[in-house]
């Protein structure tokens, strides 16, 4: 279990790695946190010929705090944005979502960058991306683009990022008050990647839903944003028929495939318990009454 | 002073603490040594018909390939207890049997440059269809033993039964996975045709005699080395034998030391594992729950090859077929298969939780049918205070216990009436809540003799008999009074070096701190014996009485000597405080140093009966461990320990998962040498009996691919998963062992998987339940319950 | 490649190879043999070393990355003979067994406990989950960290 051979640089600047992005393409990777793809060179998964160091570019390292969004550089720790006061106040459904991401020790090394950019159908940080309707912001030789959550997860480990392009933020939007989240996943053990997950963001106003966003993971390839889901609690408060409801058709229309540890059935009948519990939850914290 | 019994902290732990271990990877035994990677096959069934080296022998850093024709070229079939259908060599020759199986391997400068290489060799495969499950095996006729046994009548008796259980156990594959995987250092001495190999093997030194014959090495031509420090085994290091039989040729071919760290994924593919056992239970319970009838018929997967020693899962447990019970009639129909996954091996427990999730699990059920509580059915079942020594139907000799009052024990500590009134205000709130129990008898010290039990009695006869367990120590006075201890059982963590120092220092009246004791063993030095090693938890019965011989023997030198300086007569002289005491006179005393420093330096002074040089070998056998009877019987272990335990579960309706509310484990392992280690080795062997009936299970596809390959998908135990542990002693000493000690380290890997099966058992009201009980498997049972 | 890095107080100034991961450069290279390699997948947690004052997985870095960094590995805990808080109550709940796990668990915990105050059983554990141990069961090495967790005077 050696990785095999492989050129390394050092980029100091987003300028540097865009530049070396540029002249190596396709056969290059970023190595950002490491903890997905270091195990995948061990195993000998992936073969690049070079890999682009981008921990110490101090441009992409700081969480800033916008009117309504919060930007987080692409080499945050996971734990650098778990412990960071404007996650916690301004995206406290990726504050829930991170203690999930892994241990203790491989979060001080993952990035949130790093997350969003391996694209795992299982991954948090994907899923809470794509309930919030976050962005993330490329650069390459020719500019800068942003690009939506929605058109970001390609499908398992593939994102529309070019190889050409360097991710440099991630953006969340914090819309403030009177939302609520929740997030829910189960896993074996804890840390594992999870059987099944669910994010919702709900909005309260005179005692009904007047906004949601429903996503789920591990149930495809990619994260799965269940509108009609979501537009289905509007108008009306989220107690627990509504939830119930909820369940019951996300139950329905998600279609997983079996694995080593769930068959399909269970992952189906994860994925509508968790959606219950998550939305009662992020109602119960958005204020609204569960009785 | 007596330090024996007394928790003392570990000798270990400093080194350990400080990375100051001596692991093998560790170690730089040979200079200039190549590091190998192995070529495995891809395939769980092919026929080799081309390998292609040439593109690796040209990649950077390669000194050479050596291919499983090379192997076979200087080695020979590894010898079984069985006449084994398919011969087993160190690499596959024409056809592979599993994935993974050794196919070639490549020598490089280093291990980054051998793997390089290894991806460039080119076998070319002739796929076939493995065969993947014991019942498969089976019914394509892939028998490797088929044996038949019966004691008392019990087909009589079962037609006296009230009730008759019928049930099939499926036990699941899986493995110990210690943290640390094998290594060997092999280096081929040209001209003396010898092989002197540095490897973490945990014998049994059965195997090194097994390795010399595959090597053709006779005499003493193959020296093997143990470090220090090994990380962890479980009974799974023991395979590593394979391995010095493939480096060993490897460093022939190539003349040159060769270096082979084998990695994780490796380890899980093909280093070994626990058998898979489908059990077909035929059991006759009287109205009142006594089991007077008791049937196996056993289909034992030991994987691709007959590696040895397997068949020995199977008959290890044999003495103890009716477990801790009454019941005299049993028979027992072994077969054991061959599939197209990894070979089987030692794995703690071994050969135990798969017989008692099949006792265990029958007595639960029965219980339920009859309606009587569980705990009653055991009590009125287990062998009484009063018949030990007790000779079971097989053969076994129970050497001491007091298994009732270890059950009482486990049921006042684990307030089990009251979680009986628990469980039914639980089940009025709508929860599923279960208790299970288990009563195990934890055998330790295995005779040699009980693998025979694989062959027939006319082709025992055919054969030299095999019997008793020897385990040998040495011990040296330096001439400064400092006392050296080599011990030969090749501890894993289990903490061997502290108890020899407390052992001893009993004996010479010093402190543990005063007594180094080494680990390593090396087969040119040590006194070691076919049994050496550390397995079937035989430290405690017998490692420990090599040591206390050893030590014995070293304080009847120095009191002679004593005795001659103080003019006293022997029997008046103890050794205490670093001194030789006239007993009733502390002012006539001489100290040890002084004793030594005669003996060292003035040698033509010492008495009669005192040998020079104050070192003593010194080797005991187990006894009451005869070899195999015509009558197909057998003392298979020498000390027989207790466990009985309490379950409490609550299963969540909702994701099927299984919290472990309550865990009570009382054991009765005789006298406890050093209770500290007494706990934690309780604690580990809990954990990995709930690891397997809770998460851990190797798991194979529809091609025989492994797909637990890695820490990501076997799942072991972590610390958000393990339950609380309460445990509670009963001692009654072994009269068969010298410090009345018995084993203790597999009971709970034996005991926990029933415990926790029958616990959901008794949550749910069903009987057929299959380990490891994740989370979507149980919801699955829930989905098919009416 | 040339590498500079401080390792436990030592510069070391050393070439390797890009791929060379930092547990066998740690190891091999340097002869710091307490750091060990037990998946080298990031699963199991024994390569755990502290590099520029974060815990990491040595086996998910490369050598070439710690250029200019400083690491400190469980050679460094002790000082001279006085064990670590950590290393001695490891010693005294017989936190240990075969000890391979070992060294990657204390550099854990010491990092784990420079961050926490005073961290809950539940969170030691979840922290510890990150670390495989076949030995102990756990249970005495969640009983160390929280007591030393607990013992004012003990941080560095």
């Amino acid at each position: 279990m050696k990785p095999p051979v492989v050129d390394y640089a050092r980029a100091n600047s987003v300028a540097e790695a865009v530049d070396l992005l540029g002249r190596y393409g396709d056969e290059s990777k970023v190595l950002a946190g490491g903890q997905s793809l270091i195990p995948m060179l061990n195993m000998r998964f992936a073969f690049p010929t070079m890999l682009i160091d981008i921990n110490h570019i101090k441009e992409t390292s700081s969480v800033e705090v916008h009117e309504d969004v919060v930007v987080i550089g692409a080499t945050v720790r996971q734990s650098g944005a778990q412990l960071s006061r404007e996650v916690q106040s301004h995206v406290p459904l990726l504050a829930q979502a991170l203690p999930h991401v892994g241990h203790f020790v491989t979060r001080n090394r993952g990035t949130i960058g790093g997350s969003v950019v391996h694209a795992d159908a299982r991954g948090e940080v994907p899923l809470v991306l794509a309930t919030l309707g976050g962005q993330v912001v490329v650069v390459s030789a020719s500019g800068r683009r942003t690009i939506e959550a929605a058109d970001l997860f390609v499908t398992h480990f593939t994102t529309s990022i070019a190889d050409d392009e360097l991710l440099v933020e991630t953006r969340w939007p914090a819309p403030g008050r009177s939302w609520g989240y929740a997030f829910r996943e189960f896993s074996l053990r804890h840390g594992d990647y999870a059987l099944g997950m669910v994010a919702c963001s709900v909005h309260r106003e005179g005692g009904v839903v007047q906004e949601a966003s429903v996503a789920l993971g591990a149930v495809a390839d990619r994260p799965v944003v269940l509108k009609e889901v979501a537009a289905s609690l509007v108008g009306k408060p989220l107690n627990e028929p509504a939830a119930v409801a909820a369940g019951k058709v996300v139950t329905e229309s998600v279609n997983p495939s079996s694995d080593l540890h769930a068959s399909d059935r269970y992952r189906r009948h994860l994925a509508g318990l968790l959606t219950k519990r998550a939305l009662l939850a992020a109602w119960a914290d958005s204020g609204g009454d569960l009785s | 002073m007596t330090w024996v019994g007394k928790p003392l902290k570990r000798i270990e732990d400093e080194a350990l603490l400080r990375g100051r271990g001596r692991f093998i990877d560790d170690m730089d035994p040979v200079p200039g040594a190549y590091h190998a990677a192995v070529v495995r096959s891809l395939y769980a069934s092919a026929l080799i018909t081309g390998i292609d080296t040439s593109a690796a022998l040209a990649s950077p850093g390669v000194l050479g390939v050596v291919t499983g024709r090379d192997v076979a070229d200087m080695t020979k079939p590894f010898p079984a207890a069985i006449d084994t259908p398919v011969a087993y060599m160190a690499a596959a020759v024409d056809e592979v049997r599993y994935a993974g199986e050794p196919v070639a391997v490549v020598v490089a400068r280093d291990r980054y440059l051998a793997e390089d290489a290894a991806e460039k060799v080119v076998v070319d495969y002739e796929r076939r269809t493995p065969l993947l499950t014991p019942l498969d095996a089976l019914e394509s006729g892939s028998v490797a033993s088929d044996r038949s046994f019966v004691y008392g009548d019990p087909v009589e008796r079962l037609s006296e039964a009230d009730l008759v259980v019928r049930h099939s156990f499926t036990f699941p594959r899986w493995t110990g996975a210690p943290m640390e995987c094998f290594g060997v250092v092999a280096d081929w001495s040209p001209g003396e045709e010898a092989l002197t190999v540095w490897t973490n093997f945990q014998g049994p030194f059965t195997l090194h005699t097994v390795a010399a014959a595959a090597l053709g090495l006779t005499r003493s031509k193959l020296r093997l080395i143990t470090p220090e420090d090994s990380g962890g085994s479980f009974g799974v290091k023991a395979g590593v034998y394979a391995y010095v039989v493939l480096m060993g040729a490897v460093s022939r071919k190539l003349g040159v030391p060769v270096r082979w760290i084998e990695d994780r994924l490796e380890h899980l593919a093909a280093s070994g594992a626990s058998t898979e056992r489908v059990t077909e239970i035929t059991a006759g319970f009287t109205s009142s729950g006594e089991l007077i009838s008791l049937h196996y018929d056993n289909v034992e997967d030991v994987g691709a090859y007959v590696r040895a020693p397997e068949p020995a899962t199977l008959y290890r447990m044999h003495g103890s077929l009716n477990g801790g019970y009454k019941v005299r009639d049993i028979s027992a129909r072994n077969r054991v298969v061959l599939t197209n996954r990894c070979p089987t091996g030692l794995n703690r427990g071994f050969g135990g939780p798969q017989l008692y999730f099949a006792l265990e699990g029958t007595m639960a059920i029965a219980a339920a049918r009859l309606g009587i509580d569980p705990a009653v059915v055991a009590r009125r079942n287990l062998v009484e205070a009063d018949e030990f020594p007790y000779t079971t139907p097989s053969g076994a000799i129970y050497d001491s216990g007091d298994y009732p009052a270890c059950l009482d024990d486990v049921l006042t500590v684990s307030g089990y009436a009251d979680r009986r009134h628990m469980q039914a205000d639980a089940r009025k709130e709508g929860r599923w809540v279960g208790i299970g129990i288990a009563c195990v008898v934890e055998p330790s010290v295995s005779n040699m003799g009980y693998i025979s039990l694989a062959a027939t009695p006319d082709e025992r006869a055919a054969s030299l008999p095999k019997s008793g367990n020897t385990e040998g120590a040495t011990i040296a006075m330096s001439p400064t009074g400092g006392v050296v201890v080599q011990i030969s059982t090749t501890p894993q963590g289990q903490g061997h070096r502290t108890v020899a120092s407390q052992v001893v220092a009993d004996r010479l009246g010093l402190e543990p701190g005063d007594i180094e004791v080494v680990s390593v063993l090396d087969t040119h030095v040590n006194a070691w014996s076919i049994a050496s090693g550390n397995y079937s938890s035989r430290f405690a019965g017998i490692g420990s009485a090599a040591i206390a011989k050893a030590a014995t023997e070293l304080a009847d030198a120095i009191k002679t000597l004593a005795a001659d300086e103080l003019e006293c007569s022997v029997e008046d002289v103890e050794l205490r405080g670093g001194k030789a005491v006239v007993k009733g006179a502390p002012d006539a005393a001489v100290s040890l140093r002084r004793i030594a420093g005669r003996a060292h330096w003035n040698a033509e002074s010492l008495p009669a009966g005192v040998s020079p040089g104050l070192r003593f070998t010194s080797f005991v056998s187990a006894p009451n461990l005869a070899a195999a009877a015509d009558d197909d019987t057998i003392a298979s272990s020498a000390a027989h320990g207790f466990v009985a335990d309490v379950a409490v579960v609550e299963v969540d309706r909702d994701t099927g998962s299984v919290t472990i509310l309550d865990y009570t484990s009382t054991h009765d392992a005789g006298t406890l040498l050093n209770p500290r280690l007494v706990e934690g080795q309780i604690s580990g062997g809990f954990v990995h009996g709930a690891g397997v009936a809770l998460l851990e299970r190797l798991v194979y596809d529809e091609d025989g691919n492994l797909i637990t390959s890695s820490f990501m998908d076997y799942l072991c135990m972590t610390a958000t998963e393990v339950p609380p542990l309460r445990s509670s002693h009963i001692e009654t000493p072994s009269p068969f062992t010298a410090l009345g000690a018995k084993g203790l380290g597999e009971g709970n890997t034996m005991s926990t998987p029933v415990a926790i099966a029958n616990a959901v058992r008794d949550a749910l009201g069903i009987e057929k339940v299959e380990l490891p009980l994740t989370p979507p498997r149980v919801w699955e049972l829930l989905e098919a319950m009416p | 490649m040339d590498v500079s890095v401080t390792v436990n107080g030592y510069v070391y100034e050393e070439a390797v190879a890009p791929r060379l991961l930092l547990s066998d450069f740690l190891r091999h290279t340097l002869g710091l043999t307490g750091t060990h390699v037990g998946c080298e997948h990031g699963v199991c947690g024994a390569c755990t070393v502290i590099v520029d004052g974060t815990s990491v997985r040595s086996c998910l870095m490369l050598a070439v990355q710690v250029d200019g960094s400083n690491v400190r590995t469980v050679e460094d805990l002790a000082d001279g003979a006085d064990l670590h808080p950590l290393q001695s109550a490891f010693h005294d709940n017989h936190a240990l067994q075969c000890g391979f796990c070992t060294p990657g668990i204390l550099m854990a915990a010491v990092d784990f406990l420079e961050e926490s105050d005073s961290p809950t059983r539940e969170e030691i554990t979840e922290m510890l989950s990150g670390h495989l141990c076949r030995c102990t069961g756990y249970a005495s090495i969640v009983e160390s960290i929280h007591l030393v967790s607990r013992r004012e005077g003990t941080k560095e």
